[in-house]
């Protein structure tokens, strides 16, 4: 993005695609997303952070991106009175990460909607977790907090309230329906429930030693997370990966999305009443996990990224295995491919159930797979390649419709190309060292880590502090775009299709609730 | 139809057999059994986030897949824990989730068995204790048997399942919640 006719000043920022960062006055702030709205920019997150020790008050980071690459807008707030523009007109996926900027750092956005996001009574109202001279007392009790539902009123009208804890074996959440008769006139989603602290969390933790509280940001997406952790603290260690290690993670991440997307397939199958495709995809994705075991020693391959490289190596023999089982895989497929395409029962409970066409997809903000799935076609693998992306030429998937149809086909190709990156990166694979030193960093250093994940794009941003120390860590994880995304897809359809459209974003609680 | 019966006809049956070479299978088959004669004819779970990364959930999903065929055995998770004999709890019990675990807890009908599943289910993990965390399950509910792993295999998880129903296996002791009612 070009911020120079803003007049704003703009610095190179650390991050493994191209970044900059660039000082902004509240006006300047609302004129620079305004200006990235409008040439087709997106937000991808924000967060605040306490400088008061470093008499700067209260920052607040805003991160936009587009085709250029990444632009951090840096507010400075002077005290906790000041408050910063809403931003949630321009992009309306800011209006949760400010509601939650508050709670957690009580630092207040100009906005009608004040309610809490991610505070439900756990903590006093008026204390902020992310303020340095913030104290836990053992006097504090969990209350019960009475959040602000928005309700439907009229004939025949009623409200139909879910969770916290769902019928299945999920995360949860509290879903607020308000139909009539079958028909979904209205969802609301309460968050918040998994909220365990991770973001103060970080600040106990090393720069070295980070990278394991990332991998459990949300557990399903590790490889990712602590990827975009170990690509911040490498840029603020100031070292580079050996290339074996950076082949490596790739084909960890790879076999991640193959897992979950054969997760997600069986599921989806499953809560379309056919369960020969949950027996199938189950059997399929532990197949893969097994084999994650044997490979790295752990079947969701938690731990393998550190910062300075991999922590396990890949024995020929598991090579092989690997890429016999790609091949097998991918044959596999085939066939079961056919079977969803063909069954006509299935294929109509997909088609043109949770729909969000391109036009609402870009108003949202909406993001990674479910982007793909309605026609915006999103992929960092392609767009901005880190190694070893880059000599791959990574094939994006994407459809049009943005029904629950598209997001299982984006599914399929996707594993189709996973299973393809997974054989061409054993092909090429490099020889060496898996891992270099991890140094003390320097304090006072920022940097970004970036990551197509399953899901969609994962960010790491990381400050360090003296001796070898976190400052600060904000995780993103591209649930926090699609959660309200899901909230449209499912007007107008009828009540018993949300598992269904739900399965079909299967978005993060933990990554989302931190 | 007929491409589904040709997949399932060559698919055969995955579900582990009893004898075989594999360390993990070998214990896999034992369970089989020591659930079967333990239970006779069924055990109904309730499954209970009450805070983890969900990390813990792929692996309880994973039970069900067609190797470990959790339900052949006559083990089920039910929607409600009204229809429960036991609670599987994965955690750190987050603050927000305490009261809605407590409820979970006092709706399931006694005599009710708990399993706190997890490295953050056992002690509260990576995450610990916080302004935002209770730590253990057994900090917020009585927990039976506490499963530790990051996360537990379905192996581990099954033996677990097993000590919780053994009444010939050896007890841990049984931990009351240290946060008041």
């Amino acid at each position: 993005m070009n911020v120079s006719p803003l007049g704003i000043g703009a610095a190179p920022l650390a991050s493994p695609i191209p970044a900059q960062r660039c000082p902004v006055s509240s006006g300047q702030l609302l004129t620079a997303c305004r200006l990235a709205w409008e040439n087709g920019g997106q937000l991808v997150t924000l967060w605040g952070s306490d400088e008061r020790d470093r008499e700067r008050g209260f920052c607040l980071r805003v991160l936009l991106a587009d085709t250029d690459g990444l632009t951090l807008l840096e507010h400075t707030l002077p005290d906790a009175e000041a408050r910063y523009p809403d931003l949630s007109p321009i992009f309306p996926a800011a209006n949760r990460m400010q509601r939650a900027n508050f709670d957690i750092l009580g630092v207040q956005c100009d906005a009608d909607d004040q309610r809490p996001w991610l505070w439900q009574a756990a903590w006093p109202i008026d204390q902020f977790p992310l303020r340095r001279d913030f104290e836990v007392s053992p006097k504090w009790e969990p209350g019960e907090e009475d959040y602000a539902f928005v309700r439907v009123s009229g004939d025949g009208v009623h409200e139909i309230a879910v969770g916290p804890v769902h019928a299945g074996i999920i995360e949860p959440g509290h879903f607020r329906f308000q139909v009539v008769g079958e028909k979904v006139l209205r969802l609301e989603e309460r968050l918040g429930y998994v909220h365990k602290g991770i973001e103060k969390r970080f600040e106990t933790f090393s720069l070295a030693e980070g990278y394991r509280l990332a991998g459990r940001v949300s557990g399903d997406s590790t490889v990712a997370y602590a990827w975009a952790y170990a690509q911040a603290a490498e840029a603020i260690a100031g070292i580079t990966v050996p290339p074996r290690a950076a082949s490596l993670r790739a084909l960890c991440l790879e076999r991640e999305r193959i897992a979950n997307h054969l997760g997600d397939l069986g599921y989806l199958g499953n809560d379309g009443g056919f369960a020969f495709g949950l027996s199938q995809f189950s059997r399929l994705k532990e197949d893969v996990l097994r084999l994650n075991g044997q490979a790295f020693g752990h079947r969701f391959l938690m731990d393998v990224v550190v910062p300075g490289g991999v922590a396990a190596d890949l024995a020929p023999d598991t090579a092989s295995a690997i890429r016999k089982q790609s091949r097998e895989l991918a044959r596999e497929l085939r066939v079961l491919r056919d079977i969803y395409d063909e069954h006509a029962g299935l294929q109509d409970r997909f088609r043109s159930c949770g729909q969000v066409s391109r036009e609402l997809a870009l108003k949202l903000g909406i993001t990674g797979l479910p982007a793909r799935a309605s026609g915006v076609p999103q992929d960092l693998r392609c767009d901005f390649p880190v190694e070893p992306y880059a000599a791959l030429d990574v094939r994006r998937a994407t459809r049009e419709d943005g029904d629950v149809a598209a997001r299982v086909a984006v599914r399929f190709d996707e594993v189709v190309e996973s299973l393809r990156l997974t054989e061409a990166l054993l092909d090429v694979m490099p020889e060496g060292h898996i891992a270099s030193s991890f140094p003390l960093a320097p304090a006072d250093r920022f940097a970004l880590g970036i990551v197509e994940a399953w899901r969609g794009p994962v960010v790491i941003a990381l400050e360090s502090g003296p001796e070898g120390a976190i400052r600060r860590c904000h995780p993103h994880d591209p649930s926090w775009q699609n959660w309200p995304v899901l909230e449209h897809a499912v007007i107008g359809n009828i009540v018993p299709d949300f598992p269904l459209i739900n399965k079909s974003f299967n978005l993060s609680y933990s990554g989302h609730d931190l | 139809m007929l491409h589904i019966l040709r997949q399932i006809a060559r698919t055969g049956i995955k579900t582990e057999p009893r004898p075989s070479p594999a360390a993990e299978t070998v214990v896999v088959a034992r369970l089989q059994e020591e659930i079967l004669r333990t239970l006779g004819r069924a055990l109904t779970i309730r499954q209970v986030d009450a805070g983890s990364c969900n990390g813990c959930e792929l692996e309880i999903h994973a039970l069900g897949n067609p190797y470990y065929n959790l339900e052949g055995l006559g083990i089920k998770f039910v929607a409600s824990p009204r229809h429960a004999d036991m609670l599987l709890v994965t955690g750190p019990v987050s603050k927000h989730m305490a009261i809605a675990l407590k409820r979970t807890y006092d709706a399931t009908p006694d005599p009710k068995l708990v399993v706190a599943v997890g490295d953050c289910g056992c002690t509260g993990g990576i995450f610990g204790e916080s302004y935002a965390t209770c730590g253990r399950v057994a900090n917020v509910i009585p927990v039976d048997v506490a499963i530790p792993g990051c996360p537990p295999t379905p192996t581990a998880l099954l033996q677990g399942i097993l000590a919780a129903i053994t009444t010939a296996a050896p007890q841990p002791e049984r931990v009351e919640p240290a946060l008041p009612e």
